[in-house]
């Protein structure tokens, strides 16, 4: 510590003949500043949430949290530029009134309730089964049809392909026809 | 595009400043038009007047890309005898059965093809009723890919001499009259579309929504085809019709669509009434010609992707565990299944019906009479609570204690906090890497349905309905704390392996013998080598501009479709400055930056034997490989209900008469006549102005992505209408105050927003104002700014190929000051519905 | 010393997306700016502030829709840094003019100083505010936020002499093709704050976009200041030393 702050102070730095706007003014946190990508843990290699452009995304990770998310400039599409969702996309994934617990409304219910996750998965899978069984189609019109018309889904097109494979392959093997999807509409 | 794909239109702007001219045709002046060479104001719903007014100017003026035209279109081709035009029968083509406002499509085939369409296509009426998948498009079994043609165009019956009568009342007058676009400003896009297309130079165009949700939405995209094969830029680099899709998979979301009518890869759902067995489906679910001749492969490889070694061919691969359709079954056929109490059940992915949809009282009416509903989303959106907060609690049309529906508020994982591809606009598929775990109870949708379907089949047991469940192949190796499936095993699944396991190089391997299994054929090679290809990453400097080392594009990683178009029918580019892929006589294949969208090896002078199948059965020549004479379509003769050519028709809802025939709206579109769903009468004097709903940049679709995150909220904090300061002068609106918009669905307020940047528009004697209005507002949704609902002002009205609803276009009445609450706003839209 | 850097914002290529006010914020981590429709064109933020450094404008005139993001201009003068009394704000290496928050004490004396009403203190905390350049990513080697975002370079980064030259050009070009309406803004070395780190390419008058036609620094006789208060400043040091020789 020997000088220790004393020595930093701007008055007697710019008594050292330092100009009194430039070094002698900068504090110690100042020197230490370092743009906070460098001291990620990882960096993932993503694509955009938003539109259909694909603009290639950088994510950084710190301590088990997104400490940045910015455009990669390796990508043909974008050239690491990003729009202003593009921009936000940190705080989409990081602001605080993000739901991440499940919620519960019962039949007639005023109020959600919190519910944890496996008993719901239990309790939705329970429904799917007994709706399916409830309303069965076999035959229409004289016409074998082997479906439900009691269940349907409504994805919205961020979902990955995969995803949307499996909802697809699940569905028809369950008899839901009614699968839709945003891109129709 | 400025507005809402920013990062894409980097590319537009470095066009403008090598000289390319730049036009923006939208009824909203946007910060697309701020910064292109010329904007054209539109009337809303009138596009198909202004395209087809530029294939007139084409047409007549002789100014077509002969050669390219005569080589690889249907120009030439001639139709049946029995085909009467709009012309003839004053706005409605051969076929109209007014009865049920549906088309017999079967006169408009090919001559020759007739008997083979009837079969195809409208033979039942009751398939009329289900949207066409693809390789519907492709004419028929038993038709060939050799048509009767003319050659020299002279024909009466030729599709060229048909376009010609067709469109001959197309002309500037009538875009003046019904577009507001003046003669001048015509005559400046025909010269810049006809003198930069050619040999030397082609013209893009670029739509959104803004083109598709019309109650003529497919007719739209189908007037750009027409110009765009005219004028020969299909195929070629800085050519095409590209779609700019707002979602970050939508077009993935298409490919492996999770939409009713379609399986994956563009294959169509089978239909009680047209489909018994295997056989019988492939033989009237496409043609024998060009590459859906192919279609036993690939329809043979998803069921062994489904349903692995139980699908034998002794079984039909398991053909019968497909469930069938019997009509419409899309999303708002769903939405009144709901409200009389036939669906149940009712998950909701990521998306926010309630605000994005259409009509959205209609739609939370559905959702208050659901047993049970499922919403996964990042926040708690309109659609899952909806029971506390919707418009209609405040009304008294529905009160919370009597809703039924028992809703599970799911929480999904972000983007980063998952692995997994999307597809954007450009078919490029991209990897995306997992940065980290999602937090608390937060799960990908793939953990979801996986799981689920792990719970169900515990639940199942071996009873014939139960089967197609339990014989699922369903196994993915599961990883991380949360037990994820493994989202490289459902990717290397889709992108197809063989007997042994080992993954396909390409769609070309895939075979009709259940040899092979594949999720999705046109994602064939997606994982070729065993290498996760949508994953590749090398950086752009290090390759061309094509980028073909970026992820990877459907089909077989070409960037540009149907390519073999760039070049001439020798094989030669069309000119130096547009070379892209050619013949190379010396090695004997096709070559260029791209992967040819052709066989690498067949010559340009390839002439199908006799009675050859599939792409056997196409020249050298035919660049449009996927329909069955290899040409591009200027007249659909199959595939499309409302029409073999585009034809104007006026909305819906227009305060405007259609003055090109004697129909006002699209005589097949599909209305939904119940109380949910009225609509405002045409030409109506209690509905004088026209609307139009926009995105803004600051904000995505329904608002769930953009209205919770301060930085984009307080960038557009507000729900707001554009007026015009005449408008605003006319109706007694100021700037930064409000107004109320109303229909016969329902009265919304917002402020208002007084700009000259929107101008009435002045059609003969007539003017018409237009009103714009954002629609990414809602009641609730986690939002840090919140606002009525834009949607609930759009009626359910639908284009009848596709079923979109016509969103772009509708009529409304705007009064000032703030809407009435309660009580109070149903007496109003009763005064309105009984004006 | 590293070289002068700075930001040219060429509008005519400006899509008013406001992407560099959303990065400048993620980067930075500056609060919201609150929730208001302000009905001014597509601006709802304003003018720049503590709570926005990057700030969009949007002019709707009869034929034409201008906009163009605003930012501190890093004076080659600066008022803001001459008036600071705690050395809070200081010149970089860079030649860019940054506030040190731990340093900054609230007094507010740069606020008015500024001729172009940049520099803001913060309700939250009173402390002054103002656009960094993204210094501690310069540090790295890195482009500021707002400039790589930017989707279609009309923000662009870097030597402030290249800029200049590069936007020579560019008005000439676009006065060749007819746009004789193109000037640039605050690039002059001889105006009154000595040139701006910071300058623009305008297609009106700068009173059009809310900038001051012709700034002058409010601090011109501050050199001489400075040396007063080094006089001052060596007697208290001289007090101060001996205490603290007392209690070691």
């Amino acid at each position: 510590m020997a000088g220790g702050w004393i020595s930093r102070w701007p008055v007697v730095r710019q008594l050292q003949g330092e100009d009194g706007r430039r070094e002698a003014a900068r504090s110690r946190r100042t020197d230490a500043l370092r743009p906070r990508v460098e001291e990620a843990d990882t960096v993932a290699r993503s694509v955009c949430p938003y539109c259909a452009v694909g603009c290639g995304q950088l994510v950084y990770v710190k301590d088990g949290k997104v400490s940045q998310i910015e455009g990669d400039p390796d990508s043909p599409i974008s050239r690491g530029r990003l729009c202003p969702k593009g921009s936000a996309s940190k705080q989409l994934v990081t602001h605080p009134g993000r739901q991440t617990h499940v919620l519960y409304r019962r039949p007639y219910g005023t109020e959600w309730e919190r519910l944890d996750l496996e008993t719901a998965m239990d309790m939705i899978a329970d429904r799917v089964v007994r709706t399916r069984r409830e309303t069965w189609e076999q035959t229409h019109d004289g016409k074998e049809v082997r479906r439900t018309l009691g269940i349907a889904s409504l994805g919205g097109a961020t979902l990955d392909n995969e995803e949307n494979y499996l909802m697809k392959k699940l569905y028809t093997a369950l008899g839901a026809i009614q699968v839709e999807n945003q891109a129709r509409i | 595009m400025a507005e809402c794909h920013p990062v894409g239109y980097q590319w537009v702007m470095e066009a403008r400043e090598r000289g390319a001219k730049v036009f923006h045709i939208d009824p909203r002046f946007s910060r697309t038009s701020a910064t292109v060479d010329r904007y054209l104001q539109i009337r809303a719903g009138t596009d198909i007047v202004l395209i087809g007014a530029l294939i007139n100017h084409v047409l007549t003026n002789g100014l077509d890309f002969r050669e390219y035209v005569l080589a690889y279109t249907n120009a030439a081709t001639i139709v049946s005898e029995e085909f009467r035009d709009t012309e003839d029968l004053d706005g409605l083509f051969s076929g109209y059965d007014p009865e049920s406002g549906r088309y017999d499509t079967t006169s408009w085939a090919y001559e020759g093809d007739t008997g083979k369409t009837e079969e195809m296509s409208e033979g039942d009426p009751r398939h009329a009723e289900a949207a066409g998948s693809d390789s519907y498009g492709a004419r028929g079994a038993g038709s060939t890919a050799t048509p009767p043609t003319d050659p020299t165009l002279s024909h009466p019956r030729c599709v060229y001499q048909i376009l010609k009568r067709h469109f001959s009342r197309y002309t500037p007058e009538r875009v003046a009259e019904l577009c507001g676009i003046s003669p001048e400003q015509f005559a400046e896009l025909a010269e810049a579309v006809t003198a930069n297309s050619g040999r030397e130079r082609t013209t893009a165009w670029v739509y959104s929504v803004g083109w598709t949700q019309h109650s003529v939405g497919v007719q739209y995209i189908r007037s750009a085809a027409i110009l765009q094969l005219l004028l020969g830029n299909m195929g070629r680099p800085g050519g095409g019709i590209m779609a700019l899709r707002g979602h970050a998979s939508i077009q993935g979301s298409t490919d492996i669509p999770t939409l009713f009518n379609l399986l994956p890869g563009y294959i169509a759902m089978p239909h009680a009434h047209r489909h018994d067995g295997l056989d019988h489906y492939l033989d009237r679910e496409g043609g024998d010609t060009g590459w859906w001749g192919n279609r036993r492969a690939y329809v043979v490889s998803l069921l062994k992707a489904w349903w692995g070694d139980g699908a034998t061919e002794e079984n039909d691969y398991r053909f019968d565990y497909l469930p069938r359709l019997t009509g419409d079954h899309g999303h708002y056929a769903t939405v009144m299944g709901q409200i009389d109490g036939k669906v149940k059940g009712y998950f909701v992915v990521g998306e926010n019906p309630a605000v994005g949809s259409a009509n959205g009282k209609a739609q939370r009416l559905g959702l208050a009479n659901l047993d049970w509903l499922v919403v996964r989303d990042l926040m708690v959106v309109e659609t899952a609570s909806f029971w506390k907060d919707a418009p209609e609690i405040e009304t008294g049309e529905l009160r919370t204690e009597d809703i039924a529906t028992e809703v599970f508020f799911m929480p999904a994982a972000s983007h980063v906090e998952k692995e997994g591809t999307f597809t954007n606009t450009q078919r490029l598929l991209q990897w995306r890497e997992k940065a980290l775990d999602p937090p608390d109870d937060c799960r990908s949708d793939l953990w979801f349905y996986y799981h689920l379907g792990k719970l169900i089949r515990q639940r199942l047991g071996g009873d014939g309905i139960d089967r197609p469940v339990m014989e699922l192949t369903w196994d993915y190796p599961e990883e991380g704390r949360h037990r994820d499936p493994s989202a490289e095993a459902v990717l290397r699944e889709i992108g197809g392996v063989d007997a042994d396991g080992r993954p396909l190089a390409s769609l070309r391997e895939l075979k009709p013998d259940g040899s092979t299994s594949c999720g999705c054929w046109i994602y064939c090679g997606v994982y070729a080598d065993g290498v996760n290809q949508a994953a590749r990453r090398k950086p752009r400097g290090e390759q061309g501009p094509v980028a073909p080392e970026w992820g990877w594009a459907w089909p077989a990683n070409r960037r540009i479709l149907y390519n073999r178009a760039s070049a001439d029918p020798e094989g030669r580019p069309w000119s130096e400055r547009k070379k892209y892929v050619y013949w190379d006589a010396e090695k004997g294949r096709w070559t260029g930056p791209d992967v040819p969208d052709f066989e690498e090896d067949k010559p340009p002078s390839y002439r199908p034997p006799e009675g050859a199948k599939a792409q056997d059965a196409l020249a050298g020549t035919d660049p449009f490989i996927m329909q069955s004479d290899g040409k591009g379509w200027l007249y659909v003769p199959s595939g499309l209900a409302d029409g073999p050519l585009p034809a104007h028709y006026e909305p819906q809802e227009s305060p405007i008469r259609n003055t090109l025939y004697g129909r006002q709206s699209n005589p097949a579109r599909r209305t939904i006549d119940r109380p949910e769903n009225p609509y405002n009468p045409p030409l109506s004097s209690r509905f004088p102005y026209v609307f139009t709903t926009s995105r803004l940049t600051e904000h995505h679709t329904a608002g769930g992505m953009s209205r919770p995150l301060p930085y984009l909220a307080e960038l557009q904090p507000a729900l707001f209408c554009e007026v015009s300061p005449e408008l605003a002068a006319e109706v007694g609106l100021e700037n930064g105050g409000w107004a109320t918009v109303v229909t016969e669905r329902t009265a919304i307020e917002m402020r208002v927003l007084v700009t000259g940047r929107v101008r009435p528009l002045r059609l003969g004697g007539t003017t018409v104002h237009q009103i714009v209005m954002p629609y990414h507002w809602g009641y609730g949704g986690g939002g840090l700014v919140t606002g009525d609902v834009v949607n609930d002002l759009s009626p359910i009205v639908l284009d009848p190929n596709v079923y979109i609803q016509e969103s772009k276009a509708g009529t409304c009445d705007i009064l000032p000051g703030r809407r009435p609450r309660g009580q109070a706003l149903l007496a109003l839209i009763e005064r309105y519905r009984h004006g | 010393m590293a070289e002068r850097m700075g930001f040219f914002t060429d509008t005519t290529l400006c899509i008013g997306c406001k992407a560099c006010e959303v990065a400048c914020k993620e980067w930075n981590d500056v609060p919201d700016d609150g929730f208001v429709f302000r009905a001014t064109s597509y601006d709802n933020t304003g003018a720049l502030g503590a709570d926005t450094w990057r700030h969009v404008a949007f002019i709707e005139q009869d034929s034409r829709w201008l906009m163009s993001s605003d930012v501190c201009k890093h004076c080659t003068h600066a008022a803001c840094l001459d008036v600071c009394p705690t050395g809070a704000l200081f010149r970089t290496e860079f030649d860019t003019v940054v506030v040190q928050s731990d340093v900054c004490n609230g007094c507010g004396y740069c606020v008015p100083a500024c001729p172009y009403g940049v520099i803001d203190r913060r309700e939250r905390d009173g402390r002054a505010w103002k656009c960094t350049m993204c210094y501690d990513r310069l540090r790295g080697g890195l482009e500021p936020a707002c400039a790589k975002a930017c989707p279609t370079k009309s923000i662009q980064f870097g030597p402030l002499e290249e800029l200049r030259v590069r936007a020579e050009e560019r008005v000439e070009r676009l006065h060749a093709e007819g746009m004789t309406e193109a000037r640039l803004y605050g690039e002059d070395p001889d105006n009154g704050v000595g040139g701006a780190g910071a300058f623009f390419l305008l297609l009106d008058e700068p009173e059009t976009y809310g900038l001051p036609p012709d700034p002058v620094v409010t601090t011109r006789d501050l050199g001489e200041m400075w040396r007063w208060a080094g006089v001052a400043a060596f007697g208290l040091a001289g007090a101060l030393a001996a205490c603290f020789l007392r209690r070691s």
